[in-house]
């Protein structure tokens, strides 16, 4: 299983043609306290760069946007009884929605974990 | 978030005081001012269970002075304020000719003259107004060296008292002169959260060394702009050029309240005849507040429907943190506006269902006199 980021501040993990998509600690960090999270439906299509997702913070709504084109097959159910989640486990239990990839090759702009490291330090 | 203008953000005297406490600083009202420190959640909830510390120094502190300042500014507002004891403080609005709403102020009977504060927004065009409305013989003084912060919370007097002694003989909306060391302190017991505290006026050369003297109580935290939002909204406040704004007249605005008695009765003040006549017949469009069904926020700007028909528009909703739920203000028709009517917000596409709620949505704590605790 590989983890990929994008600038947008989501991470994938991408298990063959399947994969599973949230926001990043940095990009939590500064949204600040999440109330919010609407996730798309089962069977959904999205496309790269696409909004996908809606996250809310006490101050304002924020889009997450798909890093790769595919079919959503489930959004995380978890997020609407506790949408703090995002905040206190980003990366983990606090992930949006899984996906089937359309185009696996859509991964290749996309960073490694050292390079989105490297970008986020440079913001 | 971000501010695409290439404006000059201005720096207020506690700019870098917010930075060393860790505060992420954005611009608003043309000044880089601390939104959040440690998280709007947690600062608001401090500030409803002790005290918290804002900088206000962008809003506009201005002084009048002359003959006859009280019966001038009555031009253009609608408050009484010719019968303001020294001492006393009332909310008012600024008017246009035509009974719009230019901006909600603070004016306070200070020794020989009013003590005034303006909305940082909108404060320069706001002098601009009073200079061009009030007669010459008034002067008008812009306070630009003084800073202006804000001690809100039930902890607030316990706090304040021991940093400035004496405060604690304040009731709310009062406000007196009192001395740090040397230096000359303004303070009022006001704020725009709904808890008990103070607002306290100060040369900005000694900003640092105070605002450092309130931090170092253990009750006080100090408190971005965001939460300040939060608690504003939660207590029913409304917030300029959100829910007030110049198309919007004071009973629209649900602020009759800030119409005094004998203003009523005699007019005489800007947009006089459109506000009696509302006053009379009742408004077409007023400002409610609403609860918002289950935890999605409604934010300003959305849509507010009975069925097909487009009935009103959100101006400032968000997550209540000590409500633990979404709630929104927003102006619908008159005939939508009894409290509990049924509505329904539209946000991306979908519909949330609303009903109109009783402002504060939680009980104000003012420390009123003659209110027993």
């Amino acid at each position: 299983m590989s983890r990929y980021f994008t600038d947008e501040h989501e991470w994938i993990d991408v298990d063959g043609n399947s994969a599973t998509v949230g926001i990043t600690d940095y990009a939590q960090s500064q949204l600040g306290d999440i109330v919010f999270v609407e996730v798309p439906a089962d069977g959904a299509k999205v496309t790269k760069g696409g909004d996908a997702a809606v996250v809310e913070s006490v101050k304002a709504a924020s889009d997450v946007y798909a890093p790769v084109s595919g079919t959503v097959t489930e959004g995380n159910a978890a997020l609407a009884d506790d949408p703090s989640l995002v905040n206190s486990d980003p990366e983990g239990a606090g992930w949006f929605f899984k996906l089937q990839l359309d185009d696996a090759s859509e991964l290749d702009g996309l960073m490694d974990a050292a390079a989105y490291a490297a970008f986020v330090e440079g913001l | 978030m971000s501010d695409d203008t290439v404006e000059t953000v201005l720096e207020l005297p506690l700019g870098d005081w917010h930075r060393a406490k860790g505060a992420r600083m954005v611009p608003f009202a043309g000044y880089s001012m601390p939104i959040q420190y440690e998280g709007i959640m947690a600062e608001h909830l401090w500030t409803r269970e002790s005290a918290g510390l804002f900088d206000v120094s962008h809003m506009g502190q201005v002084i009048l002075s002359g003959d006859g300042a009280a019966e001038a500014l009555e031009a253009i507002v609608p408050g009484d304020i010719s019968a303001l004891k020294e001492g006393r403080m009332r909310y008012s609005l600024l008017l246009a000719d035509d009974g719009g709403i230019l901006d909600d102020l603070m004016i306070t009977a200070a020794p020989m003259a009013l003590y005034v504060v303006v909305n940082g927004a909108v404060k320069h065009a706001d002098i601009a107004y009073l200079r061009n409305k009030l007669p010459v013989s008034i002067l008008l003084n812009h306070m630009e060296d003084r800073a202006l912060l804000a001690l809100q919370g039930p902890k607030a007097a316990d706090a304040l008292a021991r940093v400035v002694p004496g405060v604690g003989r304040l009731f709310f909306m009062e406000a007196d002169s009192f001395l740090w060391g040397e230096e000359p302190l303004w303070i009022s017991r006001s704020g725009y959260t709904g808890e008990d505290g103070f607002e306290i006026s100060l040369p900005a050369a000694c900003a640092v060394a105070f605002a450092d003297a309130l931090a170092a109580q253990p009750e006080v935290k100090p408190i971005g702009l965001g939460a300040r939002d939060s608690l504003r909204l939660e207590a029913g406040l409304p917030l300029y050029g959100h829910d007030l704004e110049p198309r919007i007249d004071p009973v629209q605005g649900n602020l009759s309240f800030a119409i005094s008695k004998r203003r009523r009765e005699e007019g005489g003040f800007a947009g006089a005849d459109r506000i009696l006549k509302a006053l009379k017949d009742g408004p077409s469009w007023v400002r409610v507040g609403f609860t918002v069904d289950g935890r999605q926020p409604v934010r300003e700007g959305a849509e507010i429907f009975d069925g097909d028909q487009v009935v009103g528009k959100i101006t400032s909703g968000g997550f209540a943190p000590s409500v633990g739920a979404p709630i929104a203000m927003g102006y619908v028709l008159a005939a939508k506006s009894a409290i509990g009517t049924t509505l329904e917000a539209e946000v991306r596409g979908k519909r949330i269902g609303l009903t109109v709620a009783a402002m504060p949505f939680i009980p104000n704590r003012y420390h009123r006199k003659g209110a027993t605790k």
